[in-house]
């Protein structure tokens, strides 16, 4: 009835496992008992859970984002505190649990932190950016969201019922196959990644036609934000790549399940062919976690120097080439497999290529700062902390991809530093960025910048701090992954490294207290105009947080800075001669719906509960054959309505509420005090 | 209030641009779906001579009853043809004859395939015998989970031509299910051209 | 040309070494930084030389973001503002090209050095290269020297000064096995057969270990590398030929048992072929076993 699960799925095996096990039923309760507390069930379902809208979708994208980045965090804190201590001796974790934590780790950051955050980046502020109501397929992007959590519940159940994998983030076979990891938590990562893969890819096309079909008129391709070109670049990746990502996942599950030879030792299988395709797809995910952040900090790097974005077509054809080139380099993750020296240098020198592009990335940014007027927003302030920093990461980077020096540093702590180098700063300082500066576009409110420069201060002293030591380790010739080592040498670097994390944790506070302290004194920080930074890009030319509808007339674009130039022209806040009649679609709970039952699908394969799998599997298929017999999928808000909170929005707007362009107006080099001048 | 027979024009023409995103979407549906294949090709290939202690190809494809598959699926790409042709004409009635034959070859095409599958199992040629079998069952099973999909499809369109007769959205989704369709039998000269055909020379 | 580079680059380096070494805590005996055989060596020079090429793009790039910040701070209002200035055909050409052409220079090293240090490429030297065949398993590792006739666990011995050449593969889940002290890694996979030369240029103890996680034993799974003198190496080897244990198919079936930070073992003899048919046993077309011991390796039972 119940497959293999019993009540030995519960952790007692040890008391840190059942202390997590314990704070997450915990966290769950408290939020459900908050919930109740709060009256707020009915809310919370109708306006969020079932809601098509972009904005919500991304807002919750975010959420699940930020819910997970504490758990992956608190499990690297764990990670460091082990090996800070482990010289000689077994420290607080037995290995296998040990084992559990780094592979959740790494899952949890790429798949439930960076890939959410970035699609609630993407999908509060794309479908503003081009000018559009919504995005092509808003149910379908309530589907991808809730496959995406699906994912997610399945990693934080797995560590109240039975355990995760302990194959590490990359699961390779054999070791990953049934013979040398019996237990289920190789299922839960492969059901995990399996169902939000399937939401990702869902969300890469869903963009794909959105920037493709939904931008409006006047916004070529040439005219389109940095933000929306890498979104587009990114989402032609997804949909490239993620497939491969579901192949392998489920051939695996099939070695695993069914006794298939895909991966397995002998009997046919070939586990370097488990390498290839994780790759295939793996590589391509590095630029699907980097580019929307390159992307940000365009937007923010144009916005707070005051300045036009430096070298726009060199960063549209760089960030085209990197999306290119990024499948022709997976080998690189493997030079030490044993493929001929052809074959190696051929892949190294392909990966080479890639830094060229990136490093032109870099020199637009710089050159968009030179004689500009920055300004150090917590936004700006993660920018310039990421591109000296990213520096860094790219010099190691091209040394690992010089196949001999990569034989010397693979698998060694050098290798995590080098990855950890291109993802915190690369991607999450991006993501941070984003946070600070499309929040108050968000909800209507700006975020305190003095919690937020602290927090960049404790990320980045934490980052150098945790991740300079393990460069030197690599050196010194540790490996990664090691739950215990002998060499006395070794320990004060880890030592540094556990501080650095401690002061990462800092930084995290400092977010938390950040987000709470701008809530707590909302009111004095509101964005009345819906354009707190001076913006450049059409998402400031809605309101804060913006109508349902975004824009209630389209607008018309003549700029790549187009709501920059509308303000010049003087046009931007200009009420139209008439409204019109607005279609929007219809909120539908069969979203959250089918995301519980890929929650259902995913729980019952990794127990064996085959009924449960069947069941699963055929209301899925009910409710999509429901959808698509669905005709009655849009409303319309009448052109009254609209006129009505327009007008409002617009009564509200004092002239001291918009910014004095006139230093902008094209007359040479201007000198002297520009910005948020009062008219 | 806006009055109600304007709202329903504004719907209409939004409705016309959405189908239309949704074509496009199907695209690029279907090329995820072929990267899909493209890798199970791949796989295909690496492992195809890996017959570890069971049959090989040689030993195990039939190519009359391969032969017979194929007969069934292509013809029905050309009853959904036809039934296409029938919607563009708008007669409804023929559209539903016509995806009626398209699924009674369907539904004979993986009656083959499951008797075929039943028989190389039972001959222990399953797909836990060696790679080779592994992969061919995963190739070929993929290709027909996705025509079993393709037959649920045809049902829920043949429902909704008799209920909601050749309505815009519902001539809409009968072309998206017929690229599916037609998609799925290029997939399978695929695998006849590179599974079965190699497999017994 | 490299070596032209290597010479121009040399106060880097001393610069750099003595940088780490200033930071004490034993970086001073970090294998990869101060090697004991020449691959490794040139892996390491090779390391040194990228990075100094690339410090002709990082240090501009990491200088000029800082100083641009300084300079056009929002609060400087002498520095000049061009709040339309987005475009200059003559930065954009030195930014494409400048990183373009280090990569040219950078794509040229990797061709030749990957072919010249390529793991499979015999090490030309004086003598005959020292062939030892390496075993993965759960988790140590196991050594036979054909040559000899003996093997050994957890303990790699050979003379230091023929080249060694390792023939790896594995009776366990994916391994690579790394002595970063003279030279890079490679992985060690069942049923296939991968290759290390490598070369040691003074006699002494070198860590070596499975640098790819493999499960609860993995911290414990190291090794010592002795490369010994001639005279040593010859009383090594006198010392294991007379050790009672022999590694037949029995004994490797016990031995492959998994068992963690496991004591150095020697035996004097050990099964015929035992490389092979723990290659055979994953291979992907089964055909009749040759003997009952070879049964036995392959299937666990004869």
């Amino acid at each position: 009835m119940l497959g293999r699960l019993t009540i030995e799925a519960i952790p007692l095996y040890s008391w840190v496992a059942m202390g997590g096990a314990a704070v997450t039923v915990a966290g769950g309760l408290a939020v459900f008992l908050l919930i109740t507390y709060l009256r707020a069930w009915k809310v919370l379902w109708t306006d969020w859970l079932t809601s098509v809208d972009h904005k919500r979708i991304g807002i919750m994208y975010v959420v699940l984002a930020l819910v997970m980045l504490v758990r992956g965090f608190v499990d690297a804190l764990m990670m460091r505190a082990q090996q800070a201590i482990a010289l000689n001796s077994e420290g607080y974790l037995p290995p296998e649990h040990f084992e559990q934590i780094f592979s959740s780790h790494g899952t949890i950051m790429i798949f439930f932190v960076a890939m959410p955050f970035l699609t609630g980046l993407i999908n509060i502020i794309v479908p503003q950016q081009i000018g559009a109501r919504d995005v092509a397929f808003p149910f379908l992007n309530s589907v991808s969201l809730w496959l995406t959590a699906a994912g997610a519940a399945l990693v934080l159940v797995s560590l109240v019922i039975g355990k995760f994998s302990t194959a590490g983030w990359t699961g390779y076979p054999p070791y990953s196959g049934i013979e040398y990891s019996p237990g289920v938590g190789v299922d839960y990562w492969i059901w995990a990644l399996f169902v939000s893969g399937v939401g990702s890819t869902l969300s890469g096309i869903n963009f794909i036609v959105t920037i493709v079909k939904n931008r409006c008129p006047g916004m070529t391709y040439m005219r389109m934000p940095m933000f929306t070109w890498t979104t587009l670049c990114i989402s032609i990746l997804i949909a490239f790549a993620f497939p491969a990502l579901t192949v392998v996942a489920a051939q695996l599950a099939l070695d695993r399940t069914l006794g298939f030879h895909f991966f397995t030792n002998g009997d046919g299988g070939n586990m370097m062919m488990f390498a290839n395709l994780l790759w295939i797809w793996g590589h391509p995910e590095v630029y699907i976690l980097i580019l929307p952040a390159f992307g940000i900090f365009s937007e923010v790097v144009s916005t707070f120097s005051r300045k036009r974005l430096f070298g726009y077509k060199s960063l549209v054809y760089a960030t085209a080439c990197i999306a290119l080139l990024s499948f022709t380099v997976w080998l690189h993750h493997f030079f030490t497999m044993g493929s001929s020296a052809n074959v190696n240098a051929v892949f190294g020198i392909a990966t080479m290529i890639i830094a060229v592009p990136t490093g032109v990335k870099i020199f637009d940014w710089m050159f968009t700062m030179y004689r500009g007027r920055i300004e150090f927003h917590p936004s700006m302030v993660f920018t310039i902390g990421f591109m000296v920093t990213f520096v860094i990461g790219g010099v190691t980077g091209v040394l690992l991809a010089l196949p001999p020096a990569d034989y010397l540093m693979h698998n060694s702590t050098f290798l995590v530093a080098h990855f950890h180098n291109m993802l915190i700063p690369g991607a999450l300082f991006g993501y941070f960025a984003g946070l600070n500066y499309w929040f108050p576009k968000a909800f209507g409110f700006k975020l305190d910048a003095k919690w937020g420069i602290r927090s960049f201060w404790f990320w980045i002293v934490g980052f150098y701090l945790a991740f300079m030591p393990l460069y030197v380790l690599g050196f010194m010739g540790m490996s990664r992954r090691m739950e215990h080592y002998a060499d006395p040498n070794w320990q004060p670097y880890l030592i540094v490294a556990f501080l650095g994390a401690v002061c990462v944790l800092c930084g995290i506070a400092c977010i938390a207290i950040q987000l709470y302290v701008s809530a707590k004194t909302w009111g004095s920080s509101r964005d009345v105009t819906g354009d707190p930074w001076n913006g450049r890009t059409l998402e400031w030319a809605t309101s804060s947080p913006p109508a349902e509808y975004n824009f209630a007339v389209l607008p018309e674009v003549s700029d790549i800075d187009a709501f920059h130039d509308m303000k010049i022209k003087g046009t931007a806040y200009r009420a139209p001669h008439q409204y019109e009649d607005i279609v929007m679609p219809k909120k539908s709970a069969l979203g959250p719906i089918l995301g519980a039952l890929a929650f259902g699908l995913g729980f019952a394969m990794v127990w064996y509960i085959w009924w449960l799998a069947a069941l699963c599997f055929a209301l899925c298929l009910v409710c999509v054959g429901i959808r698509a017999s669905d005709d009655n999928t849009d409303y319309v808000i009448p052109a009254g309505e609209v006129a009505r909170q327009e007008n409002e929005r617009l009564a509200r707007l004092t002239p001291a509420d918009m910014h004095d362009m006139r230093d902008f107006l094209p007359r040479g080099a201007a000198s002297g005090s520009v910005l948020q001048g009062r008219v | 209030m806006a009055d109600t027979s304007l709202a329903s024009n504004v719907l209409e023409h939004e409705e016309r641009q959405s189908l239309e995103s949704r074509e496009f979407g199907f695209w690029i549906y279907l090329m995820t779906d072929a990267v899909i294949f493209a890798l199970l090709f791949a796989t295909y290939v690496v492992l195809s001579q890996n017959s570890a202690a069971g049959p090989t190809s040689k030993e195990v494809f039939d190519l009359r009853h391969t032969a017979g598959e194929t007969v069934l699926l292509l013809l029905s790409s050309l009853t959904f043809g036809i039934a296409t042709i029938s919607m563009v004409a708008g007669k409804g009635g023929r559209v539903v004859q016509w995806l009626f034959v398209t699924l009674l070859l369907g539904l004979g095409f993986l009656a083959m395939e499951l008797i075929e599958f039943r028989g190389m199992i039972q001959e222990g040629a399953g797909p836990d015998v060696s790679g080779f079998l592994s992969a061919f069952f995963t190739l070929v099973g993929t290709h027909g989970l996705h025509v079993a999909f393709g037959v649920i499809g045809i049902c829920v369109m043949i429902g909704q031509v008799l209920v909601k007769g050749l309505t815009l959205p519902v001539r809409s989704r009968l072309v998206r299910l017929g690229l599916f369709w037609h998609f799925l039998d290029i997939v399978w000269i695929g695998i006849f051209s590179v599974v079965y055909l190699p497999g017994v020379m | 040309m490299q070596d032209i580079l290597c010479r121009s680059l040399r106060p880097l380096f001393v610069l750099l070494a003595a940088g780490f070494l200033l930071q004490g805590c034993g970086v001073s005996d970090a294998p990869v930084l101060f090697p004991k055989g020449p691959i490794a060596l040139a892996e390491r020079n090779l390391l040194f030389i990228a990075f100094g090429l690339m410090m002709i793009v990082a240090i501009p790039a990491i200088l000029l973001t800082l100083l641009f910040v300084w300079r056009y701070r929002r609060s400087n209002e002498t520095a000049t503002y061009q709040p339309e200035w987005d475009g200059s055909w003559k930065v954009e050409t030195v930014v494409w090209l400048v990183p373009a052409a280090i990569i040219v220079v950078l794509g040229t090293l990797v061709w030749t050095n990957t072919h010249r240090l390529d793991p499979y490429r015999e090490l030309a030297g004086d003598k005959p290269a020292f062939k030892v065949q390496a075993i993965a398993l759960d988790w140590k590792w196991l050594f036979l020297y054909p040559e000899l006739g003996v093997a050994s666990v957890n303990e790699l011995a050979f003379p230091q000064d023929r080249p060694l050449s390792i023939e790896i593969t594995s009776d366990t889940v994916m391994n690579s096995l790394m002595i970063p002290a003279l030279g890079g890694q490679i992985y060690a996979m069942a049923g296939m057969r991968s290759e290390l030369n490598l070369i040691a240029s003074e006699t002494g103890v070198f860590m070596g270990r499975n640098t790819m996680y493999s499960g609860d034993g993995f911290s414990d799974q190291h090794f010592k590398a002795h490369a010994m003198s001639e005279a040593d190496f010859t009383a090594w080897t006198t010392k294991v030929s007379g050790e009672a244990q022999v590694l037949d198919a029995d004994a490797y079936l016990k031995l492959r048992e998994q068992s963690i930070a496991d004591p150095v073992a020697h035996f004097s003899a050990y099964e015929k072929d035992l490389f092979k048919l723990i290659l055979r046993k994953y291979a992907p077309i089964v055909g009749p076993y040759e003997s009952e011991a070879a049964e036995l390796i392959c299937r666990g039972a004869a």
